[in-house]
């Protein structure tokens, strides 16, 4: 394992736990509540570099951690996160806490109600650090195309990538974090919370986790409700979970799902399924290699990895197997043709009058809208609009979105026919490759970046179907790479539970094995 | 050209046949209507923010309302019960499964910058109205019609825009946004103004019985567009028209039957009519081509993603196990049960148990109110009912008519007025008495009959001796008609009555003084 060439220096910093251990600690009154509150927002400050927040809510954390405290000294516990600062990504609503989805459009709109997910992690006793980094609207897949300018992979920090990557003085190699939620990504993995929300559309969790090299979960398609979550896509959205572990994003998902009466895409989670267990036997387990996912640009190193990974498990005693998902060929076309049609229509509202940006073009109403969308979206957002529109249109609807909607139930179709062979999950790599340099990355445009960087994760949400991103090695650049499971709908748990059982083999060394990151 | 539709030179073939008698040469009008009805509901559509005509601006909004980001539809179940309940009403087909779509447009007024409709799929289709007119020379044959319903759909309403020319300013009132309607699309089955009113009042009258819709015109919880165009019968139909901004019954029907008329004479004069919209100017009574800036719009429809499809069950025992007792369950079965006595059903009824007659039947359903108020003075009377409808339909009504009021604001009450018919019906005055007394108790509400008759000293006048010097002074002075009598004309005698009527201001006892008058000229 690359780790091992670098002399591990644990810091000894309770910033490194798990939610496991940290809660327990809290509860053992071996930390307070406001002393780690305290830790977080201190390390926010200096790893500012990375951009990783929009809003550093550093009153209210205070505010709530004292709450936590003078709960935890009464032995009341709210919940197992009580005490625990997260993070948000900056398009779910907080209430009074300006959610701006990076755009100049919401620069400074304050909702006046928290998402339905927020609102669970504050019921538990969590405390909100602050509200992260992203693509403008969750449109990419780096975290670059953000008004509150690009995200800085922790990792680039860190020892590993340093030290080969020729001297530490040099700034200008940074590696991007991944999108389009980066800020959780590197909010998780530079320490500064224990968990963080992000929103996965077309792998904008994932994504960023296997980057950053963070547990990323995209659960089942109505398991977590989206009220409050800013759309992107609305049949594909769903909000994820950044850990530091598999246990974690176990305890993250119990606390988040179930049904919201404010969405009414919601489900109870189905109860006959079986829930995360850390002592999974893979015995009886049957994995499916997709072969359609050996795609042109696959690095050689996240191949070893995938190839890696099938070993251990039939080493173990489960069964691997290759499966064909015939229509995998499609899915990023089919995802970027709904994808720009549900933009279009979900960015109509932002027009200027109830709230966000409003030009001071006053010629006309017509005018001041055109002039407002244009100066509050960047050309990113323009472009999927006029996209969208154009597929929306009378003549274009049926060969466009129609035919998007028909291949998407092909490629849901897929995964089943999978699943009902006796497959249980998927094992894929999760991204082309490890993180790309920014220098490297802006080379080309968003829409072709975004067309590379989902071609693994897209698909899942076509379906609807849980996965979840592991991190697994580091690369010889030092950077973290990660595999993506992809399990049946509503067996979130099971997929953990696999999960775990990877990352308990795979020893993969957190950040704080190495040298603080910082500039 | 499609087949067996007739080509550009069919109006001069028809003219060329005009010496046949069945030709239908004459152009006629075509009218198809549109109705947007504000289902009645505490609470809008998706949201749950009250709803309410008149609140301050503003004041009813919610956060979806108002289209705030992250925000998401939550279907009223109340909203689906109304709708199916008036398309069960109006004989619909529900579909177990329909959908919602969202129909993109820019307007201020509609903050999201979509309507969520139904486009692909209506919670029903296929239903039918019957309505009926008056017709004839007398307006009081029954004409029955029927309009076929092609859909009903649940929709969102908009909110309301006003614009300050002067400031240049456009100020918004969200309060209706987001409030539910059920959008009635009915077929082109109706052929001038009178017709559309009718098949409007009976929908009304339905609305109202199931308490779906408020359905006042002039409040907006019921708004009609009228497709309109004119053509030969036989033929292909007639570019139309659409007529917008109509809020009341009475303007509806002008407005469509000027809107036949203006096409007719435009085609006349060789000119062709435009596929256009146009607005109903109440005050000139003409229609008036709407300033149309944008052209032909694309709303680009898309399936609205945050709602699944509307489900409707048959009954209780079709609901999945996990559903029952869920919020937003719709079941026929129960709704069905439910619905109360139609207009058409309380007609019918109305003749069977009074024995009416079926236009008094239409005019008491027709009109607000009128059918409880005959039915309370019914209760109240020994008189027969169909002796006493004509109270109720004529004079009440007249009076009512005349002072523009409506039922509710009626100054004599049933009973009042049972106790009037009750004088009568005892012989204790004359049936001109008691529509004079119906007078007075009208210009002094609160004052009862036997109080009017007593003051006014308006009791039958059945003392024979008083009688027979007023029959004596009429008959000599009205030798000629005395002579008439004698001759056998026996019309001459109701004459001498009604003179005898006039001397006693109506008072006296027809029975008696008859007896009296032949008794003195045989």
């Amino acid at each position: 394992m690359p780790g091992n060439r670098w002399a591990l220096r644990y810091c000894g910093n309770m910033l490194s736990l798990t939610i496991k251990e940290v809660s327990l600690a809290l509860r053992e009154g071996k930390i307070s509540p406001l002393e780690l509150c305290r830790k977080c927002l201190k390390r926010i400050k200096k790893t500012q570099h990375l951009n990783a927040y929009i809003t550093v809510t550093e009153e209210l954390a205070l505010k709530q951690a004292e709450e936590a405290e003078s709960r935890l000294l009464q032995g009341v516990y709210q919940g197992i996160l009580d005490g625990i600062p997260f993070a948000v990504k900056d398009n779910f609503c907080t209430e009074n806490i300006r959610t701006t989805c990076a755009s100049r459009m919401l620069k400074d709109f304050l909702p006046p109600y928290n998402a339905t997910v927020v609102q669970k992690l504050l019921d538990q006793g969590a405390v909100l650090v602050g509200k992260t980094n992203m693509d403008e609207f969750a449109m990419g897949s780096g975290s670059t195309d953000g008004v509150f300018g690009p995200v800085r992979n922790p990792w680039s920090y860190a020892a590993p990538y340093r030290e080969q990557s020729g001297g530490a003085e040099d700034d200008s190699e940074w590696v991007i974090t991944g999108g389009s939620s980066g800020g959780s990504g590197a909010a998780v993995t530079s320490l500064t919370s224990f968990l963080a929300l992000g929103s996965d559309t077309g792998g904008s969790t994932r994504n960023p986790g296997a980057l950053c090299g963070a547990v990323a979960l995209k659960p089942t398609y109505g398991l977590l409700s989206r009220h409050g979550l800013i759309p992107l896509v609305n049949s594909m959205d769903v909000p994820g979970i950044v850990t530091r572990s598999t246990s974690d994003a176990a305890i993250v998902l119990e606390v988040l799902q179930g049904r919201d009466l404010k969405d009414s895409t919601t489900v109870q989670s189905p109860t006959s399924h079986a829930g995360f267990s850390e002592d999974f036997d893979v015995r009886n387990l049957c994995v499916g290699i997709p072969k359609e996912y050996h795609a042109p640009g696959l690095s050689q190193e996240t191949l070893a990895q995938w190839s890696r990974l099938a070993d251990l498990l039939e080493g173990a005693g489960a069964r691997v197997r290759e499966v064909s998902l015939p229509h995998t060929q499609h899915s990023i076309v089919c995802y970027h043709v709904l994808c720009c049609a549900e933009v279009a229509s979900n960015m109509a509202r932002f027009d200027g009058l109830e709230y966000g940006h409003r030009s001071t073009e006053d010629s006309s109403t017509d005018a001041m809208y055109a002039a407002s969308r244009h100066e509050g979206f960047n050309a990113v957002v323009r472009g999927r609009i006029l996209s969208g529109n154009f597929f929306l249109l009378q003549q274009n609807y049926e060969r466009y979105f129609l035919k998007a909607q028909q291949v998407r139930r092909l490629i849901a179709e897929d995964f089943e026919h999978a699943f009902s062979a006796g497959v249980d999950v998927l094992l894929t790599p999760t991204t082309l490759s490890d993180a790309a340099s920014y220098s490297h990355f802006i080379q080309a445009d968003n829409r072709t970046r975004s067309t590379q960087e989902d071609v693994f994760t897209q698909p899942a949400n076509l379906a609807g179907l849980p996965a979840v991103s592991v991190p697994t090695a580091l690369s010889s650049r030092g950077l973290p790479i990660g595999l993506q499971l992809i399990g049946p709908a509503f067996q979130d748990g099971m997929l953990l539970s696999v999960a775990h059982w990877i990352e308990q083999r795979v020893g993969f060394p957190s950040i704080s094995n190495y040298e603080v990151p910082n500039k | 050209v499609q087949p067996g539709k007739p080509s550009a030179t069919s109006p001069r073939h028809w003219k060329s046949s005009d010496t046949s008698p069945t030709s239908p040469t004459r152009l006629v009008g075509v009218v198809g209507l549109e109705i947007h009805a504000q289902i009645q509901s505490n609470t809008k559509l998706f949201s749950g923010s009250k709803v309410g005509f008149s609140a301050p601006p503003n004041s009813l909004v919610s956060f979806f309302d108002a289209s705030l980001p992250g925000t998401l539809p939550v279907l009223n179940r109340r909203c689906v019960e109304a709708a199916v309940m008036t398309a069960l009403a109006l004989n619909c087909t529900i579909n177990k499964k329909s959908f919602f779509d969202r129909k993109h447009y820019f307007y201020a007024d509609l903050p999201a910058g979509y309507q969520i409709t139904q486009q692909r799929r209506a919670v029903a289709v296929d239903g039918q109205l019957a309505y009926s007119l008056l017709g004839g020379r007398k307006r009081n044959q029954i004409q029955s019609r029927t309009v076929r319903i092609k859909q009903i759909q649940l929709e969102q309403d908009s909110g309301k825009s006003l614009h300050d020319d002067q400031r240049s300013q456009t100020l918004i009132d969200l309060n209706r946004a987001g409030v539910g309607l059920m959008e009635l699309v009915m077929e082109p089955d109706m052929s001038c103004g009178e017709q559309a009113a009718a098949a409007v009042r009976e929908l009304q009258l339905v609305l109202q019985a199931l308490g779906t819709c408020q359905g006042n015109m002039s409040e907006g919880q019921l708004r009609v567009d009228a497709n309109v165009s004119v053509h030969r019968p036989g033929e292909e139909l007639g570019v139309r028209t659409e007529v917008k901004n109509i809020n009341s019954a009475r303007f509806l029907s002008r407005a469509i039957d000027y809107e036949i008329q203006r096409q007719i004479e435009a085609l006349g004069r060789g000119e062709a009519v435009l596929n256009e919209t146009r607005t109903y100017d109440s005050k000139s009574g003409h229609t008036i081509p709407m300033r149309d800036k944008e052209g032909l719009q694309d709303y680009r429809f898309m399936p609205e993603p945050n709602l699944p499809p509307l489900v409707v069950y048959e009954d209780r025992g079709s609901v999945p196990a996990g559903l029952l007792g869920a919020e937003g369950v719709v079941v026929l079965e129960g709704l069905r049960e439910g619905l109360p006595e139609l207009p058409s059903v309380k007609r019918a009824r109305l003749v069977r148990s009074y024995g009416l007659l079926p236009e008094h039947s239409f005019t008491l359903v027709n009109e607000d109110g009128l059918m409880e108020y005959f039915e309370a003075v019914v209760k109240e009377t020994r008189k027969e009912p169909r002796k006493l409808i004509g109270w109720v339909t004529n004079e009440l009504l007249g009076h009512l008519k005349h002072h523009n009021l409506s039922v509710s604001k009626c100054p004599v009450s049933p009973s009042a007025l049972a106790e009037l018919l009750e004088l009568q019906e005892a012989g204790h005055i004359s049936s001109t008495v008691a529509k004079q007394v119906l007078g007075e108790m009208w210009r002094d509400p609160g004052r009862r009959a036997p109080e009017v008759v007593r003051e006014q000293d308006l009791g039958l006048v059945c003392d024979s001796s008083d009688l027979q010097r007023v029959c004596q002074r009429v008959l000599d002075s009205h030798p000629d008609l005395v002579r008439a009598l004698q001759e056998g004309n026996k019309k001459v005698l109701n004459r001498l009555m009604g003179l005898v009527q006039k001397e006693t201001k109506g008072r006296a006892d027809p029975v008696l003084v008859r007896s009296l008058l032949e008794e003195k000229t045989s």
